[in-house]
């Protein structure tokens, strides 16, 4: 096994409060890496990191071998990490077909181009469709984002995710406000993706989690306490303490 | 609808003024000329403001760049000094025009892209400020009191000291700037502007620079504005740092935003607008503005796309 994403000694306060704490965390290639933990305990300021929406004050991120703990944010799905929001960002006022175009197109060299009309574009327009039809949104691909439900937003972001075919998918609670239904829909549409991509799953749904994860990581007040498969974690007894005792 | 709508207000623009001027009052034409030229600085304005969502308050510069550069060049070729650029030839002053207020976008577009909302706003406010004073201080070309234009620029075919011609000029430029517009807003540069727009946060996410491409849409508009300035400086034949003022690049905002923003027409419908009421509402009293900002504010509470979302049913698209 290689190392894909390596996170050494990860450190990020907002004023007193530590949310990342000496973070050190490798998600293997080809895995699905699970982290869990309670509300506020750092997740998605983990993410920010890794994405460069946010920079650590201090400590390191590799990415396969390569530092990239200051680089800039909008470089690094060029070198293979895409993501998805928590709370869902798209853009609003665009179709749902447009938004996947533009995730295409960001894949597809430079945008200096001011001649030809991006909508005429038969590439990105067909691949757009091609992956709205495997999140299953074939039908709703020319309406407009804004018309769409939360579930379906929910999905249009793993359909986004989905363009770049980046290597690293670091998908911030894909599950957000799903009802049990759509929940199991994603469950199996992130079972789907399982080994085609490497994932960082960061999920609170436990079900889901024990059931996709080949590890999980449980971060507690911006500091991972245990790493392991899916059993270990289980049989955690800190784990247990800190975390699942209040919910098993 | 909309394109309707285009056709219409485009047609009636070729049409009316020239039968105005013939048998009407020729001073209707002046109007109309002052209408198609401030319509390309909307029209550019609406590139970066209603597809790019950036509040630019200090479009009035490139205006008065534009016309200062056909108005320094002329001035030396009269009076002399600068060799350089003294000159009356007309695709010089143009192409003055064009690159100095290209590179003012460039060069302030640097520093204001890096900053957001009021910041933006107030920003490209202080740096077109800058210039107003700037220009006040040279006191070669008039300062305050402004200069005046002896000789109109020279160019093949177009006599502009006609004014008919002149007219036709200012029109077929504002069809080409809004073709231009058009165009670049369905391309791929346009869906990264308006996407950027829409969403930055998901933007950067997908691997945009959207600061270079807010900059390259910045120059742009920053160039189209500065050669509406020098149809303008050729319009006025008399320029000064007045034109450049923030309540002129306000009045750019108000025709973009009053006609309807991001819409292909709604600058000219703006222009329109604006061009009709200032001189009914100045003819009644001097406080015109006043009925006109309320107006304006009427506008963007109960019309959201502006007159276009007005007359084609519809809000104008967000
Ligand atoms: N920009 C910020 N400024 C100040 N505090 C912040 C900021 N972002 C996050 N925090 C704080 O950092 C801590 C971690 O927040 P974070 O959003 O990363 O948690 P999380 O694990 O994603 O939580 P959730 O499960 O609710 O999504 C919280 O206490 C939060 O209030
Ligand atoms: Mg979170």
């Amino acid at each position: 096994m290689t190392a894909i994403l390596e996170i050494n000694g990860l450190n990020k306060s907002f004023g007193g409060i530590k949310a990342t704490d000496n973070l050190s965390l490798t998600v293997e290639q080809g895995e699905l890496h699970a982290v869990i933990g309670p509300n506020g305990a750092g997740k998605t300021t983990l993410i920010s990191q890794l994405t460069g929406m946010q920079f650590p004050d201090s400590g390191s991120v590799k990415f396969k071998s390569r530092d990239i703990t200051r680089m800039a944010a909008h470089k690094r799905p060029h070198l293979g990490i895409a993501r998805s929001f928590q709370i869902t960002s798209l853009i609003m006022q665009m179709s749902v077909l447009d938004n996947v175009a533009l995730a295409l197109q960001a894949c597809d060299g430079h945008s200096f181009r001011f001649l030809r009309p991006a909508r005429s574009v038969n590439s990105l327009r067909e691949r757009g469709r091609a992956l709205l039809d495997r999140v299953g949104l074939a039908d709703n691909a020319d309406s407009p984002t804004a018309a769409l439900s939360h579930g379906e937003h929910r999905r249009m972001e793993i359909a986004i995710a989905l363009a770049s075919e980046a290597e690293l998918m670091l998908l911030d609670e894909p599950m957000a406000g799903l009802g049990a239904q759509e929940s199991t829909e994603m469950v199996g549409l992130l079972q789907d993706l399982k080994g085609k991509h490497t994932i960082l799953l960061i999920e609170h749904d436990m079900d889901a989690v024990f059931a996709l994860a080949d590890r999980i990581s449980v971060l507690v007040y911006g500091h991972i306490i245990a790493t392991g498969t899916p059993d270990e974690i289980r049989g955690n007894e800190a784990v247990q303490h800190a975390y699942l005792g209040e919910e098993a | 609808m909309r394109a309707g709508l285009t056709v219409l207000v485009m047609v009636a623009l070729a049409v009316v003024p020239p039968l105005l001027y013939w048998y009407a009052n020729p001073f209707y034409l002046d109007l109309a000329s002052r209408l198609v030229i401030l319509g390309i600085a909307a029209v550019s304005l609406n590139l970066i403001l209603g597809y790019g969502g950036l509040v630019s308050f200090g479009h009035a510069a490139f205006l008065g760049l534009g016309a200062y550069a056909v108005g320094i060049p002329a001035h030396h070729w009269l009076y002399g000094g600068m060799d350089a650029i003294a000159t009356t030839n007309g695709w010089v002053q143009i192409a003055l025009a064009v690159g100095v207020s290209g590179l003012f976008a460039f060069l302030t577009g640097l520093v204001c892209l890096r900053t957001r909302g009021v910041y933006f706003i107030m920003i490209t406010m202080a740096f077109a400020q800058m210039i107003y004073y700037l220009i006040v201080s040279i006191e070669e070309y008039g300062g305050d009191d402004g200069l005046v234009i002896d000789t109109r620029s020279e160019l093949p075919f177009i006599n502009l000291d006609d004014p008919l011609q002149l007219y036709f000029l200012g029109y077929v430029s504002l069809l080409v700037a809004m073709l231009l517009v058009r165009m670049i807003v369905h391309s791929r540069f346009g869906m990264v502007l308006q996407g950027a727009k829409g969403n930055e946060e998901r933007m950067i996410s997908l691997g945009y620079n959207i600061y270079a491409y807010r900059l390259v849409a910045y120059v742009i508009s920053g160039a189209m504005a500065g050669y509406a300035g020098a149809l303008l400086g050729n319009f006025t034949t008399f320029i000064s740092p007045e034109m450049m003022d923030w309540s002129r690049s306000g009045e750019l905002m108000f025709m973009v935003i009053l006609g309807g923003f991001a819409t292909n027409v709604g600058p000219v419908l703006g222009a329109v607008a604006f061009i009709v009421l200032e001189e009914v509402l100045s003819s009644w009293t001097i406080y015109w503005h006043l009925p006109f900002g309320l107006m304006l504010i009427g506008v963007v509470l109960f019309a959201r796309g502006g007159l276009v979302g007005l007359f084609t049913g519809r809000g104008g698209k967000k």
